[in-house]
Parts: structure tokens; sequence; C-alpha cells
């Protein structure tokens, strides 16, 4: 591309900008593209499961129902509540969508396809998931109503408390890969990190769907609770930028964890042809895509200090402790920091696999054990009420 | 001195960073003030980017912006009055003032390299390089690598973990857990002045 | 380490603003614009509001944030770390062991004395 532009006579530097602009364009663009077609995707899947056909009227297979919406949400009126900071009230969702879209410029979409591959890739993660807090901040803040600000700190402390967990997950993959970039992580792959440290890729699951607001974690919008949440006061298209941002997140978290643990754009024939590593990333993360919509259409919704107790007291403990784990088995494997091949990943992931399953069925015993407990207890205070009547 | 690139996204940078400090401090909205702190952080970190170090970067926005300012915004629900601060409250701005300029030219004469040429030791030569292309590309790896190693760093590595220890417990104290929501009648404050008058007719 | 890598995402960070503003503005101009001053009520489940607005807000919420705060600054520690592990002997382990431990300490107190419960 550069090539092009520097035959039309632009200096170096001005082609090399323009170049990056259009892959910016390009790349900002597939993001927002790919939101049409997923929204399909996840009410098709999600009539699935609860045993109906979901949208099938409009266009073949009901393909145009998220256009036919995004023209309708465009044409309502946009309300703004009286006193609310116009300013705050307005960046708000542009914020959301921002933050969201800024994650795209580092993932590897092929062999030597990627925006741009930072050096520091993972801590880029991070501190762009920061910013989609700040954003629900300000939109419970701005909305000059009471319930959407309550709404906002349960967002924030939710959002900031299942980020502990998550950067301790991730910093599982950069021990394994000796890398903070993530065309290094999915170079490092030569067997999928999902075989060798499966327990962390579930934690990184766990508390990528805290953080993007998903069912079990979605206590923040669920109708019954505080109406919408920090978004209630927004109407027409910033609603549905809040929503497009959402929406987009969990697919992003989904291409990350395909990035992350299941070996990004590798796959045979991938490394010289670059399109089919794109084609391989896609059939990952759409496996990744698909076990957070199960998750979703299945279990029941969290309450808030069930969420936080879950955070604090299981997760935390537990991604240090997994962590500690790995990293020490990491170090007693001989000639970890020369994997190659698949031959040398071979010994240090079976190991690694060995330990995660029995840190799993330690973890399980304890729940086990610790649900025995609670159960006991329960009933013992049943017993105690049920006596004077039962007698 | 040339305008390159870097020179004009040194300035932008800049001017972000201090427009945001001095909008922060003008505000009569604290919650615009602790917006206006993000929007200066940033700033901090696009200069962190620009000195070839990402990684200052990247920790500048996670635990700042992140957390930190976070943090105020939560402190600031504390306060009553929140959108529109009642005047000056501070009568000794005097000696303030004099104190900031003193401590601004004590900077200045440490970071600036004017100073080298008069003639007044400074500190500017020994941590900078004068082409970003010269730091090191493992430069994290190898500040990994100084962090746990005794003869550099390993001290302050454990004794800032003692440190993040005593504040957490300090802070559990000082709320006092035991006692939340009985002891004190809890803090309310007005997110709104201007929406003093019920709607209701 | 390059600025070039940067540059992408300097880009980025500037017109990424215009995908999400343009379907607003549009929003904006093709909505109807019919002011009414039942619409511009903040909602408080259909009924009027009463009473200005204010938050009950719990010093809670200030221990969350406070926590995860220190929680931040450790995990800023351990990305060097977690860099330099391939390169480093048994004891750089050992040490960020006991790095984590005191902080594992410092949440069990947390724990312990109820700082943790959401009121």
């Amino acid at each position: 591309m550069t090539d092009i532009l520097k035959d039309i006579g632009l200096s170096h530097d001005l082609a090399v900008f323009i170049a990056k602009l259009l892959g910016v364009v390009v790349v900002g663009t597939a993001g927002l593209l790919w939101t049409l077609f997923g929204i399909w995707l996840e009410r098709k899947v999600a009539g699935r499961f609860q045993d109906r056909l979901g949208p099938n009227r409009v266009g073949p297979y009901g393909l145009i129902q998220s256009i036919a919406d995004a023209i309708k949400i465009m044409l309502k009126e946009d309300i703004v509540p009286e006193g609310a900071d116009r300013w705050v009230f307005n960046l708000a969702p542009i914020l959301s969508v921002v933050a969201v879209l800024l994650i795209w410029a580092v993932i590897p979409f092929g062999a030597g396809w990627v925006g741009t591959d930072l050096s520091v890739g993972v801590l880029y993660l991070i501190a762009v998931g920061s910013l989609g807090i700040i954003s629900v901040l300000m939109a419970g803040w701005s909305s000059n109503n009471k319930y959407t600000l309550l709404g906002a700190f349960r967002g924030v402390a939710q959002l900031v408390s299942y980020e502990v967990p998550m950067v301790l997950a991730l910093i599982v993959p950069v021990i394994l890969s000796g890398s903070m970039s993530l065309q290094g992580i999915v170079e490092g792959q030569h067997i999928m990190y999902l075989f060798a440290i499966p327990l962390t890729a579930l934690i990184f699951l766990i508390s990528s769907m805290a953080e993007i607001g998903r069912a079990p974690f979605d206590l923040l919008e669920a109708e019954s609770e505080l109406v919408a949440g920090y978004m209630t006061e927004y109407s027409g298209m910033k609603f549905g930028m809040f929503y497009v941002g959402e929406f987009l997140h969990a697919f992003t978290v989904a291409l990350l964890t395909a990035v992350l643990f299941m070996g990004g754009w590798r796959g045979p024939g991938a490394e010289d042809f670059a399109p089919l590593g794109l084609v391989y990333l896609m059939i990952k993360s759409l496996i990744a895509y698909f076990v957070l919509m199960w998750v979703r259409m299945t279990v029941p919704r969290v309450r808030i200090d069930q969420m936080l107790n879950f955070n604090w007291k299981f997760l935390v403990p537990l991604s240090l402790a997994n962590l500690l784990i790995v990293a020490f088995v990491w170090k007693l494997i001989p000639n970890t920091n020369q994997i190659d091949s698949f031959g040398d990943a071979a010994i240090p992931t079976l190991a690694l696999l060995l330990v995660n399953l029995a840190m799993i069925a330690v973890v399980g015993i304890l729940l086990r054990e610790q649900g025995r407990r609670e159960r006991a207890r329960i009933e013992a205070k049943r017993a105690v009420v049920a006596q004077p009547v039962g007698d | 001195m040339d305008i390159t690139a870097e020179s004009i996204i040194f300035v932008i940078f800049s001017v972000i960073t201090l427009g945001g400090g001095l909008l922060m401090v003008t505000t009569r909205n604290l919650f615009h003030g602790a917006l206006y702190l993000m929007l200066s952080l940033f700033g901090v970190a696009g200069l962190f980017v620009l000195l070839t170090a990402p990684f200052l970067a990247g920790v500048q926005v996670i635990v700042y912006i992140g957390a930190i300012a976070i943090l105020i915004i939560f402190a600031i629900m504390l306060t009553p009055q929140v959108t529109q601060v009642v005047g000056m409250q501070n009568t000794q701005w005097v000696v303030a003032v004099i104190l900031a300029a003193i401590f601004f030219v004590t900077l200045v004469s440490v970071v600036s390299p004017i100073a080298d040429e008069i003639g007044v030791d400074n500190w500017n030569a020994d941590f900078t390089v004068d082409n970003p292309d010269d730091v090191p590309a493992d430069s994290i790896t190898d500040m990994g690598v100084k962090l746990v190693d005794q003869n550099h760093y390993l001290l302050p590595f454990e004794v800032a973990s003692v440190l993040l220890m005593a504040a957490l417990v300090g802070a559990v104290v000082m709320v006092n857990p035991t006692s939340l929501g009985k002891r004190t009648p809890p803090v309310t404050y007005d997110a709104r002045e201007e929406s003093a008058e019920d709607v209701s007719a | 380490m390059s600025l070039g890598e940067w540059v992408f995402v300097g880009i980025f960070v500037a017109i990424a603003w215009i995908f999400p503003a343009v379907p607003i503005i549009l929003g904006k101009r093709l909505g109807p614009k019919r002011p009414n001053p039942v619409k511009q009520q903040t909602y408080e489940c259909g009924i009027e509001t009463t009473g200005n607005t204010w938050v009950q807000f719990r010093a809670q919420y200030y221990i969350f944030a406070l926590v995860f705060v220190l929680f931040d600054v450790e995990l800023v520690f351990l990305f060097p770390w977690a860099l330099a592990y391939n390169q480093l002997g048994l004891f750089a382990f050992v040490e960020m062991a006991i790095f984590i431990l005191l902080l594992v300490v410092a949440l069990v107190y947390a724990w312990r004395k109820g700082a943790l419960e959401w009121v």
C-alpha cells in the first residue's frame, strides 16, 4: 500500500500516514459493520436457545432485521432530560463506542495483518478498558437522575472489581509467551494455550463477561432493576450507540479469547496465506462468542452483592493462586524460553494441563464442601423454624 | 529547532495536559473538574509515549485514570454542592503563589537543558538519551529483570508491597466497617442545584 | 520500541470519534423534535420526581474503589516481572510470591473486617 502511494510521488512520511489512515478507516468500519451481522446472529441463536425462530420476516432469514432496527432507531426523537449536563451527556455514548473500537487496533487478524503490533499490546487492552469505565460514570452522572447515578455507581463497582481477575488472567499468556504484544502471543502458541492453561482461560472468560456487563452479570440493564441503569435517560441513536458499544465489546471479548487462548489466526497454512488466518480467527472467535451467548441464555442473573462477593472472595484469590502455581510449574520445566515448534511445546503444555486439571479438581472439591455447608446451615435454620408447627 | 511531526504532537499533548490542568482548577463544577483531570492525565500518557516509554503510558492510563481518578470522583460525591462551588475559600493564596513559583523554577532548572549551558549541574543528561531510537527495545524486560535483582530494585519493590498493604489496612480501619451504617448518618449530597424546584405543579 | 507503532493508535484515537458521532448527529437531524415538559422530566418509574436529586452515598463504594486501586498498582508491578520471567531464576518467583502474599494478607484483613460486604 505504501508503495502504491509512493509511486504517486508523495513523500515517504506522507505515504505512510495515508496508509495508516486508510487502515484506521478499514478497521473501524469493519468493526461497526460486523455489529449489524452480529446482532442478527445473536438474535437468531437466542431464539433457538429459547425454542423459537428469532427474526425471520425482514429479508431472507431475517438478515436485514439489524439494518431495519438501525434505521428505526435513527428516526426516533433525541430527548435530553432537563438539567442534564449537555456536554457530558452527549459525550458518554461516543466514548463508550470509541473505547471498544480502539481495541481493534491491536488485534492480529492474520500473519502480518495487524493495525499496529504494539510492544505493550496487553497493557493497551487494559488501558482502553478503563476508558469504558469512565463512560459509564459520565452517563450516570449527567442524566440528572438519582437512579442512573446509583446505577452508575454499581456499574463502576462491578467493572472495576472484575478488572482485577481479568488482568491476572491476562498475565499468564504473557508469562508463557514472553511477550506483551498480541502478535507475539499468537506466534508463541504452537499449541493453543487453551490446552495448557484452561483454568486461566475460564477466569478470563468469566471476568470478561462481567466487564462487558453481560449475563449473568447484567444487573445494570436488567429491566426490573433501576430500569435501564445508567442508560435510562438516553433515547434514539445515543442509546443505539450504547447498545452497539456493548454488543461490539462482547464480540471483541470473544475475539480476544481466540487471540490469547485459542491461537488467533494460526492454523494449517495460515503463515503463508494471510486471509486464511482471518478465516481461522473468525471461526475461533465465533466459537468463543457462541459460548458467551450460551451462558447468557442459560444462567440466571446474579445479585450485586453476590457478584462482588464472587469476585473478591473467590475469583481474585483463585486467579492469584492460578498465577503463582502456573509460574512455579513453568519455572520447573526446563528450556521453556526456547519453545520454537510444536514438539518443543508438547511437554510443557501437558505438564501445565495436568496442573490445571488438578487445580480445577481442588477448586471443585472446595466449592462442593462450601455448598454442602451452606445447605446444612439453611436446613438447620429451616428445621428450627418449622419445629413448633410440625411437631 | 526544526518543526518535525514529533514536535507538533508534543505541542498538542502539552496543550492537552496544561489546558486540562488549567480547566480543572478554574471550573466551578467539581465533576467537570474530575473529567478535566482525566484529560490532563491522558495528555501526560501521550507525553510518555513520545518519550518512548509506552509501559509508563499504559500504567498512567490504567492506574491514574482508571483507578485514582475514579476514586477521586467517588470522593467528590461526598461533597455537597458539587456543581456550584461558591467562591474561593483559600485566604493564603499569596503564599501559595510564591511557593508555586519557587517550585516551578526548581523543576525547570533540574529538567531543562538550558541549565546545562549555564553551568548548573542538572540530572537531565543522566536520565535521558537524545534520540528515541537509542532506547533499547527490551527496556521493559530489562526493568523486570532489575525489579527482582538484589543489586537493583528488589528492596523498593518489596517495600512497595508493604506500603500498599498498610494503605489498605489504614483505609479499612478508618471506615470501620463493623459499625457501618449504624454509627453516623449517611452523607447526602445534592447532585444538581438547578433542579431544586419541584416539577410537580 | 519505535514511535512508529503508535502513529496508528494516535490516528485511531483522533478519528474513532467520528464513527459513533455520525449516526448520533444523523439521528438528531432525522428525528422529530417535539420538546414537551413532560417528556423532559427525569425518569422515576412514571411518577413525578420529588425532592432534589440526591443519593445516599455510602462509604462502601469508596472502599471497593480503594481496594481496586491497590490491586491495580500490584498488577502494574506484575507486568515487567511477567515479561522478564523466562530469563530469571526461581528466586524471581519467590520474590513475586512474597509481594503477592503481602497483598493477599491485606485482602484477607479487609475480608475479615467486613469491608468487602456490599451493604
